[in-house]
């Protein structure tokens, strides 16, 4: 792990789950596997809090535990799935696009609390949505128990792995903790439950108070007099396939962007087909046969068979490989290619145009394409006067873009007789940019917790005039009396509020925005790996 | 290749193939670190703006905020001041101490791990039902011991009891209230009080505001 993982992991936990929980996450990530004790002696906090910080992360599913041979209990972190907390507003809202309201609200509640059995999520989310609509509607629990299942049968959800079913008449002790494990079938089962109900809504002053303490009632973790239905079935938000989801999408755009609207069409319909068929680490989609393809078309393309054959041969034949030709059955077969190769390549182009100016673009790409130059070819081909051109390279060459290969004419390695190659080494590059993106989100997170803690008092005071102002309303002031109290923050103060406001939602907006770039460049480390 | 030290600047490659001629001016050696802050030598693309950004922002904020709010967000303890104050029996921020304050299935977690469960503490914004005496004798000796520790707030044996209390079909209203009763057993309204000198996000009722 590079000290900007670390660094990145760090600020992550102590944003979303405060102090405590980032010294033990820190302590298990600088150090690796160890048992509890040995935590609890080197982050220096309480063995309670310890214990607390523990259970938050194995709940996240941040930190998992594994029996050693010997019978303690070895806890590790997991770097990477800590760095996914930057993309859960992306997941949320492609929920959204997907499934609308419930399906958000149901992703962000999974998200919010690790993982949560199908009765409980149903019914928060019922009852968030009940907030929301006017009053006297409640949302009732089966449309949200619908979007439910649709999360899990198009596998965004699944379900968490099982505690082992233990024979009543166990002789051996019970072990230190449990081994849970699911079968790959039974992950995107949805149990058989009737969940009856409507959202409740919270409290207000006119509900008689009766319904108030049942409503109470209901909301108390874990009040419920009898276990629930699904009791010991939990479900989890399935991160990989959000990534393919992403991976599809960025797919059709270029596709789009290269050819047109329509080729984007066809390639989305054949990912949509082979959504849940293919394999997370797959190359390519299944085959499928162009029929199938016409007939899965949506609804308000009325193009030709012949049409949608000319479109597929045009995929194929394009040099970027999008669509791949595997077979004549059926009219023909295809496949999509969903190797990043095609998109990574891309990305890692348009970066130097960002740091270094779109000259040095041009020289990468022309590397990219060409693979090994000379300096002097380098010039020719670039268009660029040698001084630039040489300045250029050497700036990218320090920053490790490009990298010098060195072919000797004889056998001795005379500097004088060889041949010095400007190339690109894309893995190398692409993981010196990732590597960039991981500290620029660190120290953007920095900077704007900076931002708040310049402010602090401000801010109190702000929310402390907010807090009178909202009690005098409900309590049914004078709107001089408002106005007087609005006064308490001055002019000054209310455009070093504004400016602060500006500031964070800029800065929050370049976090998305660099996870963006990350999940690109991660994709395309992680499936060039795998080739 | 050559002895070293003859011939002040000498590469161990012939310079020309990489491009620096005979007689160019090399830039000067560097005798510092590079400054903290270089200059911007071209402005950074402006971000992308639109809906979807927009509402991914809102996104990130209004989640932040709420993990702040929920019972993983683990609050270091309250400091140790130097005397005991009388107000420190009644704050409403609790220090840490060995009780985790939502409800975990034990099951799935290593046996070592386990610690008590403190009921979460809902309905603070609750308008207070009217005192409502009823007989909590069994309770009210509980209650006593319990509060004769300091730190000591709610315990599982409690929430056996209350429900104890439901299935003996007592009212409602009991147990809403006894929260409040068994926290600090003196008449005043615990919410109210306010000794103003924490008035963090703790008592920040207003969920509705945007924390940046």
């Amino acid at each position: 792990m590079t000290q900007a993982e670390l660094r990145l992991c760090s600020l992550l936990l102590q944003e979303h789950f405060g102090e405590i929980v980032e010294k033990v996450g820190n302590s298990l990530l600088r150090t690796g596997p160890r048992p509890l004790r040995l935590l609890v002696g080197d982050t220096g906090l309480l063995p309670d809090q310890v214990k607390k910080a523990l259970c938050v992360l194995i709940q996240h599913n941040l930190v998992h535990y594994e029996v050693q041979p010997r019978g303690s209990v070895e806890y590790e972190a997991r770097s990477e799935r800590i760095l996914r907390i930057l993309r859960y507003p992306r997941y949320i809202y492609t929920a959204k696009t997907l499934y609308g309201d419930p399906g958000e609200l149901l992703v962000e509640e999974l998200l919010l609390h690790g993982h949560l059995p199908m009765s409980c999520a149903v019914a928060r989310v019922a009852d968030r949505l009940t907030e929301t609509m006017e009053d006297g509607k409640t949302m009732d629990y089966t449309e949200v128990s619908s979007t439910f299942v649709r999360l899990a049968d198009t596998h965004f959800i699944q379900r968490c792995p099982i505690v082992p079913e233990t024979p009543q008449s166990a002789k051996s002790l019970p072990p230190p903790a449990p081994a849970l494990a699911i079968a790959e079938k039974d992950m995107y089962v949805v149990p058989r439950l009737s969940l009856v109900g409507k959202g409740k809504r919270r409290h207000s002053c006119d509900e008689e108070e009766e319904q108030e303490h049942k409503a109470k009632r209901q909301k108390k973790e874990g009040g419920s007099s009898e276990t629930p239905p699904d009791d010991g079935i939990y479900w989890q938000v399935n991160l990989e396939r959000f990534h393919q989801h992403f991976r599809d999408q960025a797919l059709v755009s270029a596709v789009a962007s290269r050819m047109d609207q329509t080729s984007s069409e066809v390639v989305r319909t054949m990912l949509r087909m082979s959504e849940v068929t293919t394999a997370s680490g797959a190359s390519h989609t299944q085959p499928l046969s162009s029929n199938e393809i016409f007939r899965s078309l949506p609804a308000g393309y009325n193009i030709g068979k012949q049409v949608l054959d000319q479109y597929l041969a045009l995929l194929a034949d394009d040099p970027l490989e999008f669509v791949g030709k595997s077979g004549d059955s059926g009219g023909g077969t295809y496949t999509v290619s969903i190797l990043c190769g095609e998109l990574g390549i891309p990305r890692p182009e348009t970066l130097p145009s960002s740091g270094f100016g779109s000259r040095c673009a041009r020289i990468f790409r022309l590397l990219l394409r060409k693979k090994h130059l000379e300096q002097k070819q380098v010039e020719d081909f670039a268009m660029i006067p040698a001084k630039e051109a040489k300045d250029m390279l050497y700036r990218m060459l320090s920053e490790n873009l490009v990298s010098l290969q060195e072919i000797p004419k004889t056998p001795d390695h005379a500097p004088s007789r060889t041949f010095y190659l400007y190339t690109v080494n894309v893995m190398a590059a692409a993981r010196m940019l990732l590597h960039r993106c991981y500290k620029s989100v660190a120290n953007l997170m920095e900077r704007r917790q900076h931002e708040m803690r310049e402010n602090k008092r401000l801010l109190e005071k702000s929310q402390r005039v907010e807090a009178i102002l909202a009690s005098m309303q409900a309590t049914g002031a004078e709107a001089a009396q408002l106005h007087e109290v609005e006064e308490m923050i001055t002019g000054p103060e209310r455009q070093q509020l504004e400016n602060l406001k500006r500031n964070v939602n800029k800065i929050d907006a370049s976090e998305n925005q660099v996870d963006e770039t990350i999940f690109v460049l991660e994709s395309f480390i992680e499936s060039t790996m795998k080739r | 290749g050559r002895g070293r030290g003859r011939g002040r600047g000498q590469m161990t490659f012939n310079v020309e193939a990489v491009g620096i001629g005979k007689g160019d001016a090399l830039p000067p050696p560097t005798l510092q670190p590079s400054p903290l802050f270089p200059a911007l030598e071209r402005r950074a693309a402006p971000l992308p703006g639109g809906e979807e950004g927009e509402y991914m922002l809102a996104l990130k904020q209004e989640l932040r905020r709420a993990m702040r709010g929920l019972p993983y967000f683990i609050k270091p303890g309250a400091p140790r001041r130097d005397i005991e104050r009388y107000s420190d029996k009644y704050q409403l921020s609790s220090p840490v101490d060995n009780a985790i304050d939502w409800n975990p299935d034990w099951r799935r977690l290593p046996r070592e791990l386990k610690i008590r469960v403190r009921r979460l503490r809902k309905g603070r914004t609750a308008p207070l039902v009217p005192k409502q005496h009823a007989a909590l004798d069994k309770e009210e000796t509980i209650k006593k011991l319990e509060s004769l520790e300091k730190k000591e707030e709610e315990v599982t044996s409690e929430e056996e009891e209350e429900k104890e209390e439901e299935e003996e079909g007592k009212e409602e209203e009991e147990e809403e209230y006894d929260e409040e009763e068994h926290e600090e057993e003196t008449d005043y309204i615990l919410s109210y009080f306010d000794n103003g000198e924490s008035f963090g996000p703790d008592s920040d009722d207003n969920g509705d505001e945007a924390v940046y």
